[in-house]
């Protein structure tokens, strides 16, 4: 009965309460929404990053990775990229020459990271050929040619047709330039990304700088999902563990070569977790306060209870009920109400083009995609379970003081 | 032979700041089965009087004994539950819980004293309809009137079969036709059942219909009358 009492009283002042329901309601619908707002940001930088910057899994040569120079090949790559190939949750394997490189045309110049890729290869491992603004991406057959981002070609002002110079350090330490024919333009959400990467064919780059054709510094591979990262990495540990051994390799997932990521998206589950903490101890103080209300008006009545015979626990529990209950209603339409939100924007996305330019050059796209983990809304009730108990104490605590000598003839 | 018994009550209130002396050496004996008013001007001390054999305040000095049982000696968790399984009570303002209908007020008492639901419903429903308003079983406190509100509260009290009940002013909200039937229906129930009752009241109607008038004033029994009704 204690509950049922609980539950009526709650709707004994309907205003008041429903003024309370409203507030949490909205509490834990700011909460959600600015969770599936960052959910959804981090989502799609590390969406794009995976999929036109760093791939799932990277393997180099160990010795690559601290010098970055093109002697550092990865050893035996088309007979460790057919091994991975053929695993059943890769999608796709690439061996590129990745080198730092200067690029210029006649009027300006840029530091550059180039990439000799094979372009069937690629488009299996990155997304760069689905970001193409101008002209088309890299044919296998294509010659001398190449493709570079937006915010670059406006920099060095050249567009499709024109020749980029390339100029960098051949394996015999002589630099080096070619003349490379402008056939793309790409632009991605991420504009540092575009200003200084540039793909040309790795046939034509390999032979520039003296290398045969079948060699590669970075293994870029992408898997059919991304969240068989981890099993991928275990599985390619286990196969190349003698190289591994040998220091002849290194495998790195993503987040390993883009630590940044990772800790991004720790860090926006900390930040969404205290944004909804802080609006809940706002809340608390509007709870405790209905339910000072509440229990001072209802004096009389309580130490009628305690008169009756109901123990002390007895009614601290029932403020309890009364205290979780009038929190957890607005929680709960709060939370309804926001898994619909965050439905049509996971769908339609969150339109943000009006500061496109801003998010675009920290390398973000301009329209979010929210995404809200069940783990958020089981926690979100669960805070405000435990917010609501710790704020029913109080009040509760006052009732207990109540002498129901004194309290049965209040207002009498 | 007594079923309370008050031996040289005192009771102080604000001992430390300005004391009032509510009770100045009460001493009291009611029976099984008594139909007792207790009657006094206004601050005479008889609500103080009723609160202590009520169990609800503990006297400054004195004993109060219920049977055998010593209140002074009763931890406040004790006393909470010597209250439920002892004593029934019925305030001025009806004290319902508003929320409840008059079947769960009735039953409510027994849920406290864990009678099982189907044997407290049975029994809340038969003591609904012995006060006269099993038809308004399901009505809540605001949909009754002043005195089926209060049959609602007997019909509590008598729920925990308590070895008495006390009624505090159980008439000063009623009209008089609200009270006449209250009353009758106590002094049945009292006859009846041999339910103790104890009135606190300066109703002159309760005095008529009680078998014994304790008078106080000032903290003081002056006058104890047995009456032949």
């Amino acid at each position: 009965m204690l509950l049922a009492i609980a539950w009526r009283n709650i709707w004994r002042n309907k205003l008041r309460s429903i003024v309370i329901f409203a507030a949490i309601g909205i509490g834990i619908i700011g909460a959600v929404i600015s969770d599936g707002y960052m959910s959804g940001l981090t989502d799609q930088r590390v969406n794009a990053a995976i999929a036109n910057e760093v791939s799932d899994i990277q393997i180099h040569n160990p010795k690559f990775l601290i010098n970055n120079e093109i002697q550092y090949l990865i050893p035996n790559a088309e007979k460790t990229k057919k091994v991975i190939q053929r695993l059943s949750l890769v999608k796709g394997v690439t061996l590129r020459l990745k080198m730092p490189a200067m690029a210029s045309s006649a009027n300006a110049g840029a530091g550059i990271t180039l990439y000799g890729v094979n372009p069937t290869d690629e488009k299996k491992v990155s997304d760069i050929y689905n970001h193409i603004v101008k002209g088309k991406y890299l044919t296998d057959s294509g010659k001398i040619s190449t493709v570079i981002g937006k915010k670059l070609s406006k920099k060095l002002n050249l567009g499709i047709g024109d020749k980029l110079i390339i100029t960098l350090t051949d394996t015999t330490g002589t630099i080096t330039s070619g003349a490379f024919n402008i056939v793309g333009i790409y632009k991605t959400a991420n504009d540092q990304f575009d200003g200084k990467t540039v793909f040309v064919n790795k046939r034509d780059l390999a032979s520039l700088v003296g290398y045969p054709v079948h060699t590669g510094d970075e293994m870029a591979i992408r898997l059919k999902s991304d969240t068989d990262t981890p099993i991928m990495m275990k599985k390619l540990k286990k196969i190349f563990s003698s190289e591994i051994k040998q220091k002849k390799l290194i495998i790195q997932s993503w987040s390993q070569i883009q630590p940044l990521l990772k800790s991004m998206i720790q860090m926006m589950d900390y930040f969404s977790y205290i944004f909804l903490l802080i609006i809940l101890l706002a809340l608390a103080f509007a709870i405790v306060n209905t339910m000072l209300m509440a229990i001072m008006e209802r004096t009389r009545e309580i130490g009628m209870l305690m008169a009756l015979g109901m123990n002390k626990r007895k009614i601290f529990v029932l403020i309890l009920y009364e205290t979780i209950f009038l929190s957890v209603i607005g929680a709960i339409a709060g939370l309804i109400i926001s898994i619909f939100i965050v439905r049509f924007y996971s769908i339609h996305g969150f339109d943000l083009s009006s500061v496109a330019k801003g998010l675009n050059y920290i390398g973000y796209s301009s329209i979010i995609y929210f995404r809200v983990n069940t783990n958020f809304y089981i926690i979100s009730i669960l805070l405000v379970i435990i917010i609501a108990i710790i704020s029913g104490i109080f009040p509760a605590l006052k009732a207990l003081r109540f002498q129901p000598a004194t309290a049965v003839r209040e207002d009498v | 032979m007594s079923i309370i018994e008050i031996k040289n009550v005192f009771k102080t209130y604000n001992e430390t700041s300005v004391p009032v002396h509510a009770l100045n050496g009460i001493n009291l004996k009611i029976g099984k089965g008594e139909f007792t008013a207790i009657v006094g001007p206004s601050g005479s001390g008889k609500t103080t009087l009723l609160n202590i054999i009520g169990g609800l305040d503990l006297p400054s000095k004195g004993d109060v004994f219920i049977e055998d049982v010593n209140l002074k000696n009763l931890s406040s968790r004790q006393l909470i539950d010597f209250r439920l399984h002892n004593i029934g009570f019925v305030f001025q303002a009806y004290n319902l819980i508003p929320v409840l209908t008059a079947l769960e007020n009735t039953e409510f008492i027994m849920e406290l004293q864990q009678v099982p639901k189907k044997e407290r419903e049975q029994k809340a429903i038969r003591l609904l309809e012995t006060v006269g308003i099993g038809d308004k079983k399901d009505h809540k406190p605001g949909q009754l009137s002043g005195g089926q509100q209060q049959r609602v509260a007997v019909a509590r009290a008598l729920a925990s079969q308590p070895k008495y009940i006390i009624a505090d002013e159980p008439t000063a909200n009623l009209d008089s036709k609200a009270t006449e039937e209250l009353l009758d229906l106590m002094r049945n129930m009292n006859k009846q059942y041999h339910t103790t009752f104890i009135f606190a009241t300066h109703d002159q109607r309760v005095m008529d219909r009680a078998r014994r008038i304790v008078t106080i004033d000032d903290g003081k029994i002056i006058s104890d009358e047995q009456t032949e009704k």
